[in-house]
């Protein structure tokens, strides 16, 4: 349903624009566009399931192209945005093989990102009006 | 598995559907599901060696 006001409101914002603005702050393409209440969701809880994966000692994996799994990984991880980078700047992520809580805190980490690149693609479905 | 299931069911809710109402429904269902197949698991890999 693409002719809310919020939708013809936006219009001229390039697609592209928002998409960056939601992969880099989540939820913040779809504030952009207006739908705040989605906008706060996708803000609060892609971010604390990262921040939770991190206090579970999860990893955040290197871009090894010789290791595919690692590297698939670490592209997840990326899609998080400003959080992976916030993380990696602070030397955070470094992960605790032998912790109890390493997987499920790779877990989370993973799923969090993950999650957010459906935000992006939804706020993409959004902005081009096909939402 | 509780504080996993209700991250992705809550986004996928708010994904998925544009009503409050409709989010709480299916975000209820999800979760649900979730931990539902998950303790079935558990329990169906309990006997398998490691």
């Amino acid at each position: 349903m693409p002719a809310t006001a919020a939708g013809r409101a936006q219009a001229p914002v390039s697609p592209l624009l928002i998409c960056l603005a939601a992969w880099i702050v989540p939820g913040a393409g779809h504030l952009w566009l207006g739908r705040r209440q989605k906008g706060l969701v996708f803000l609060l809880v892609p971010t604390l399931m990262f921040a939770f994966g991190l206090w579970l000692e999860g990893r955040l994996f290197p871009f090894e192209p010789s290791q595919p799994l690692v590297a698939l990984a670490a592209l997840a991880d990326l899609g998080i945005g400003l959080p992976y980078l916030l993380a990696r700047a602070l030397g955070a992520g470094a992960g605790r093989v032998v912790a109890l809580t390493y997987e499920y805190g790779n877990t989370f980490v993973i799923v969090a990102g993950l999650l957010n690149v459906l935000v992006v693609l939804d706020a993409f479905d959004t902005a081009t009006g096909r939402k | 598995m509780l504080i996993f299931s209700l991250g992705v069911s809550v986004v996928f809710a708010v994904l998925m559907r544009d009503e409050p109402r409709d989010q709480l429904r299916l975000g209820a269902r999800l979760f649900a599901g979730f931990v539902g197949v998950g303790l079935l698991m558990g329990w169906l890999l309990y006997p398998l060696p490691l």
